[in-house]
């Protein structure tokens, strides 16, 4: 094959500048926090770039929400693991004495009873959770918007993450600031215009409707703000990834 | 297919009449083989994807509580799904997630690239777009019934197009695969939350998901006559075509 002089040169100007933008688009996914904690191994390259796109083009829009009309009649909740007797006691008394831990790179760490959150604010979405299966349902949520609580506790400006935790120790994950100040990120007390019930998450389950049904972890009891992902569990940002699964599910 | 292939040698009796000229271009061909890997690689994860929940729906909520539209009778990975069957298949959702989220950009990159240069190119126009006196009903019955009689094709056909692969690859570059795509990003709760629309006109979530499984197949089915058609009209030298560029422009079959 004879290769001539221009297309030589044109191939070595394009791999150039096809390099040099590719080390530019790595620094700058880094400065603008578009690298998701699990952005290493086989799959890190479509992760990052779901995560990425996700980032530039829809950090600010607002999940779907639907008429009252289309709250389904059959949701369907996965099963849970059988409480602990931990959760046996606290249900025992109406979850009176449950309370969410927030502690971290915040400068009023503290510690909220439901009467608390429910004290900061009420709010109410009819959205969809889709699990990553591929089933669905809508239903009302009732909730007090996580970045109510962000105010209450003042999150350093380096934090980056926020991690939260299920009184079921297996059972953890984290969202970024974006998600953690989104409108639509609640600490869910209620569904439907009820208690929000166990099989569901009660009494308190993280809802980001942005993002697949596993990321609304249940039975939530402590949030953690913090800087990098790499110190919690295998350092992928939550229990999702070392179970094979993204850590990013907004997809 | 060795089977075939060997078969397609002991009868291409034809003599090599004139060797080499690029039959398909580099950038056809890288592309034609990245999204040969990406497709099986979207096609093996998805259906991991659709053991789990193997029920569809139509509008925009379903779940095992509600009526399906249709069901796959094959046993599920969740023990939630009720199948019939006494046994739950092993859960591989994690990684077939990773997989196809992956592939998925690879085959919206290859096909980005594939468009623009071929726009840039005039492929579309030079290679695809029936030719003028070929747009006809008449042409493409033609070219079938040619197909039918297994009748040689015309040296022509060596280096282009006939009107119905010329169709049939214009419906599965601008209408199967810009489906396939956007019945899947349907599918995610964070683009649908940026552009509601796109999810809404396909009548919900669920219908979204439905239609996904179903131009799926549309892709398979053509992928099956594709093969079938490339294993007929001779194996050795399509691929090669496909991989070298080379087509000797000898006489074949179809």
């Amino acid at each position: 094959m004879k290769i001539s002089r221009r297309k030589l040169i044109t191939t070595g100007v394009a791999a150039t500048a096809g390099l040099a933008g590719l080390a530019v688009a790595d620094r700058m996914a880094r400065r603008y926090g578009l690298v998701p904690p699990d952005h290493c191994g086989v799959y890190g390259p479509g992760e990052t770039l779901d995560y990425a796109a996700q980032r530039l083009l829809t950090r600010h829009s607002l999940a779907r929400e639907f008429s009252r009309g289309m709250i389904s009649k059959t949701p369907f909740a996965n099963p849970v693991a059988p409480p602990t007797d931990a959760f046996k006691k606290l249900q025992a008394g109406g979850f009176q004495d449950w309370r969410l831990a927030v502690d971290g790179m915040v400068a009023r760490p503290g510690s909220f009873s439901l009467a608390d959150l429910k004290s900061m604010a009420v709010r109410s979405q009819i959205t969809e959770v889709a699990c990553e299966e591929g089933w669905s349902y809508i239903a009302e949520w009732i909730g007090t918007p996580l970045h109510e609580v962000l105010r209450e506790v003042g999150p350093l400006p380096q934090a980056r993450y926020v991690a939260y935790f299920s009184i079921d120790t297996d059972w953890w994950d984290s969202i970024d600031m974006a998600d953690a100040m989104h409108p639509q990120t609640f600490l869910s007390w209620g569904m439907n215009d009820g208690d929000l019930p166990v099989g569901f998450g009660g009494p308190l389950r993280m809802r980001v409707p942005r993002q697949l049904g596993y990321k609304s972890v249940k039975f939530i009891n402590r949030l953690t703000f913090t800087d990098s992902m790499k110190n919690f569990g295998k350092g992928l940002g939550s229990a999702a990834p070392e179970g094979g699964y993204a850590w990013y599910a907004g997809i | 297919m060795i089977l075939c292939y060997s078969a397609r040698v002991s009868t291409a009796t034809s003599p090599v009449l004139k060797p080499v000229r690029a039959r398909h271009s580099a950038v056809v061909r890288v592309t034609h083989w990245l999204t040969v890997f990406a497709f099986f690689a979207l096609l093996i994860s998805g259906g991991e994807i659709v053991i789990s929940h193997p029920r569809f729906y139509w509008g925009e909520t379903g779940n095992v509580n509600m009526h399906p539209l249709f069901t796959i009778p094959i046993p599920s990975s969740r023990g939630t799904v009720p199948t019939g069957y006494g046994f739950e298949m092993p859960d591989q959702n994690g990684w077939s997630r990773y997989l196809h989220f992956e592939a998925a950009w690879a085959l919206l990159l290859t096909g980005l690239v594939y468009g623009i240069v071929s726009l840039w190119t005039g492929h579309f126009w030079k290679d695809l777009v029936p030719k003028r006196g070929e747009r006809t009903w008449r042409a493409h019955w033609a070219v079938i019934a040619r197909y039918l009689r297994r009748a040689p094709q015309d040296d022509a056909e060596a280096h282009s197009y006939n009107a119905v692969q010329r169709v049939s690859y214009l419906a599965v570059i601008f209408v199967l695969f810009p489906m396939v795509i956007w019945t899947g990003l349907a599918l995610s709760p964070a683009f649908n939350a940026a552009f509601p629309w796109f999810v809404d006109v396909l009548g919900g979530r669920q219908s979204a998901r439905t239609l996904h499984f179903f131009i799926t197949g549309f892709l398979v089915a053509f992928l099956v006559v594709h093969v079938g058609m490339v294993i007929l009209g001779g194996f050795k030298s399509r691929m090669r075509a496909m991989i070298t560029g080379r087509a000797a422009a000898r006489r074949e079959r179809l």
